[in-house]
């Protein structure tokens, strides 16, 4: 049967019908939906880990323990599971044992745009790259029958247009394959450095034969059609080669992309005038080709980032993109997403937004739109869980130096969850004295509401403990603890004006949960009539200062005729950020 | 055939993808090649949302179009038609709603939503069809069904009228919600000559 499925669907049909019982991720766009695919299947135990690390060790010990297992994340994911990676691909698997890089050519929601195959051949573990969405639910099939024949871990690279592209899908019936036996194996399982030594010889073994593989794989084929111009691709781009090249030119589509096939990319270019590898990211396959003496034209015709999609092949191929029509672009608006009417979030940055005498070190959330207007209340953000750490070094260098500027971090729960709880024991740990705010709008908002370890609830909905980050924080050894309702701007101003000369670490949580969320049971036990009340302008007082719409709610429209704020009543849940921002108490609650 | 090329383009929020999904099961179960790609950035609320479908009685390469070759832009929102229309072939269609929603920018005042939005798209494109699709939607009970008026539109504009489109509305939305969407579709073929 036939399916329209995107790569992340395909991937997670792959898995079930590959017979994998153990699925392990933490969200990340392009990756999320791999994991919220594998949880409808009953067969899979699936859970979203606190980071990538600790799915791909919970993925590694399934693997260990005898089932094939599966660990999906985003590209800069990898980063933080790298250190298990690593030695587990010396190690080997019991069960079969698959990790899937989403990486993002273009950047369209990551902070860089990392090639993860270099993990690959730095990790010298075997690759496969697909291509469309069967490609997916088919690499995926074969790599766990590979994955135990060869006794490595499989990566599959994705990028985003695969990940997130429909296309049609065989699908077929689930394999049952039985969990192996586990027994002691301390040479295998213990990576001791007398261990490793020995295995990093047989490594090179396993690689040969693995290169071998790639030889044979029907996922590395070639369309021969002419011999004027060969063109070599892999994942994505080999589909954009072929709108642009068209039928007259010669294809190599690699899918099996570490070990690469030598001898078949050899036999190729021998056959070629001209040979073009097309490629997103790195010029992985491109350098793999000049360390075989070929001459191929790869990143000095096309660019070196983004996607290789047929606009940016023909233009540098031709000079030109195809005729377009012509208007004034000057008529288009900008529309950037914005934080939500009734975000949690708003008020929080208004207010801290106006302190001049402080850094705001961020994270990696929806927040991290406070970045930009009107808010203007980030000053930094690298990667998840970093807000706390780089504010702590930058306060030790603000402090030692003399300058009187304190650090305030800023972060959500599930990115404390993440890595921020090991930041914030170094914060205690070295006697800083940061201020550090937990975003607590109890779920993962950002990639679009997934459980965390705050919210009650497995990947399967099942109901599960409650991590109490106020608990947590303190256990920790932080005494300086606030929670708040970010919505008061009252509290928030208190809550900083009290930490702000402390020569010790605090932590202020704002427990408010995400407007988009469905709520828990416990949730509405604990805030009765959320968003059930409506503000609105009172527009005899409303002088029309604009100062509400300094808040940056999308619920509030400027009429320029009348110069009075209106509130869009479909929109407005009722947060009272911009009724206690206005000047003449022109806003103010609906009467029912 | 040539393949076919559809992008549709809204805010998020507006049924855009919906739309798209219910546009991608009548083509595929009617027996053509298929290809769509989604791109909605940061999971978030207010950003623009396209959707690009490709579709032939051949294979479709790749997933994506390249600006200049869309047979039709059908926008949820009509500045988000503008914002996309260098995607339109010179003799492509565009089925626009007349709606207008507000960017952050422009509700604080910052850049002004232009008023000849419309006029600037068929000074462009030989053939626009213009459609108050939120408040025929709004007539028919639900704003919501906007979406369903546009892909009716759509279908019609596109001829692939043969469809079984009763039974994919049927088996893709809620229960309550089927008879207002399929009101909402026939009106929208209904605005198509």
């Amino acid at each position: 049967m036939k399916k329209l499925l995107t790569g992340d669907e395909a991937i997670a049909r792959g898995a079930y019908e590959a017979g994998v019982r153990h699925a392990a991720a933490y969200p990340g766009t392009p990756s999320t939906e791999i994991l919220e695919n594998i949880a409808k299947y009953d067969e899979i135990y699936a859970e979203w880990a606190p980071n990538e690390k600790v799915a791909m060790e919970s993925a590694i010990g399934a693997s260990m323990a005898g089932a094939r297992s599966m660990a999906s994340m985003k590209h800069v994911g990898v980063n933080v599971a790298a250190d298990p990676l690593m030695t587990f691909a010396y190690m080997g698997v019991n069960g079969g044992s698959v990790i899937v890089t989403a990486d993002e050519p273009g950047m369209f929601s990551s902070q860089n745009e990392q090639d993860n195959r270099n993990y690959a051949k730095m990790g010298k573990f075997p690759m496969l790259e697909p291509a469309n969405s069967q490609d997916c639910l088919d690499m995926v099939k074969a790599a766990y029958e590979m994955s135990e024949e060869y006794n490595v871990i499989f990566m599959i690279r994705m990028v985003t247009r695969v990940c997130h592209s429909k296309s049609l899908v065989e699908v077929g019936a689930r394999k049952d394959v039985p969990v192996k036996t586990w027994a002691p194996d301390p040479m295998k399982y213990v990576a001791l450095p007398a261990h490793s030594r020995i295995l990093r010889v047989q490594i090179e073994d396993r690689t040969k034969r693995l290169a071998e593989a790639s030889e044979k794989s029907p996922f590395n084929f070639a369309e021969i059609n002419g011999t004027k111009i060969g063109v070599i691709a892999s994942g994505a781009s080999y589909f954009y080669a072929k709108e642009v090249f068209g039928e007259d030119a010669s294809y190599l589509k690699l899918g099996f992309t570490n070990p690469l096939p030598a001898n078949m990319i050899k036999d190729f270019c021998g056959k070629m005038d001209k040979v073009y590898i097309v490629e997103e990211d790195d010029p992985y396959i491109e350098e793999f080709c000049k360390t075989l003496g070929l001459e191929v034209h790869g990143k000095d015709t096309f660019p070196s980032y983004g996607e290789m999609t047929p606009d940016v092949l023909r233009k540098s191929l031709t000079g030109e993109t195809l005729p377009e029509v012509q208007y004034d672009h000057d008529k288009v608006i900008k529309r950037p997403p914005t934080l939500c009417a009734g975000c949690p979030h708003r008020g929080l940055f208004y207010r801290l937004g106006k302190r001049k005498d402080i850094m705001i070190s961020g994270d990696i959330g929806c927040y991290t739109l406070a970045a930009g207007a009107p808010y203007n209340a980030m000053n930094s953000t690298v990667c998840m869980g970093a807000s706390i750490s780089v504010g702590h070094g930058a306060q030790q260098v603000f402090n030692r130096a003399g300058v009187k500027r304190k650090v305030v971090t800023v972060l959500g729960d599930s990115t404390f969850f993440h890595t921020g709880v090991e930041s914030l024991i170094n914060t205690v740990y070295n006697n800083s004295n940061t201020i550090n705010i937990i975003l607590d709008n109890r779920i993962t908002g950002m990639t679009g509401h997934q459980q965390n370890p705050g919210t009650g609830f497995t990947v399967k909905m099942e109901p599960s403990h409650i991590i109490n980050i106020e608990e947590l924080v303190k256990a920790i050894g932080i005494k300086h603890v606030k929670v708040i309702d970010p919505n008061d701007l009252k509290a928030v101003d208190a809550a900083l004006d009290e930490f702000m000369d402390l020569d010790e670490p605090s932590v202020i949580i704002t427990r408010w949960p995400c407007v988009l969320k469905k709520f828990s049971e416990a949730d509405l036990e604990e805030w009765p009539g959320l968003f059930k009340t409506k503000d609105v302008v009172d527009t005899d007082k409303c002088i029309g200062c604009k100062k509400c719409q300094q808040t940056g709610c999308p619920a509030l429209l400027f009429d320029k005729d009348a110069k009075k704020v209106h509130i869009d009543r479909a929109n407005c849940v009722g947060c009272d950020v911009c009724a206690q921002v206005c000047p003449t108490k022109a806003i103010v609650k609906e009467e029912k | 055939m040539a393949t076919k090329n559809i992008l549709l383009t809204g805010v998020g929020g507006q049924g855009t993808i919906l739309a798209a999904k219910m546009l991608t099961i009548g083509l595929m179960e009617t027996g053509y090649d298929v290809k769509m790609s989604e791109i909605h950035g940061m999971s978030q609320r207010g950003g623009d949302v396209i959707s690009q479908v490709r579709y032939s009685k051949e294979t479709v390469y790749s997933p994506v179009i390249e600006k200049g070759t869309a047979d039709i832009i059908v926008s949820f929102e009509k500045m988000e038609a503008l914002r996309c229309l260098d995607y339109i072939k010179a003799d492509g269609t565009v089925v626009v709603n007349s709606e207008e929603i507000p960017s952050m920018s422009v509700m604080t005042g910052a850049e002004e939503y232009a008023p000849d939005v419309i006029e600037e798209i068929q000074k462009t494109v030989k053939k626009v069809v213009v459609i108050d699709a939120s408040k025929m939607a709004e007539d028919l009970g639900n704003v919501k069904a906007a979406n369903v008026i546009l892909l009716g539109a759509l279908v019609k504009a596109m001829g692939l009228d043969d469809i079984d489109w009763e039974t994919i509305i049927r088996n893709n939305v809620k229960e309550k919600f089927i008879d207002l969407n399929l009101k909402a579709f026939k009106v929208g073929m209904d605005t198509v000559k």
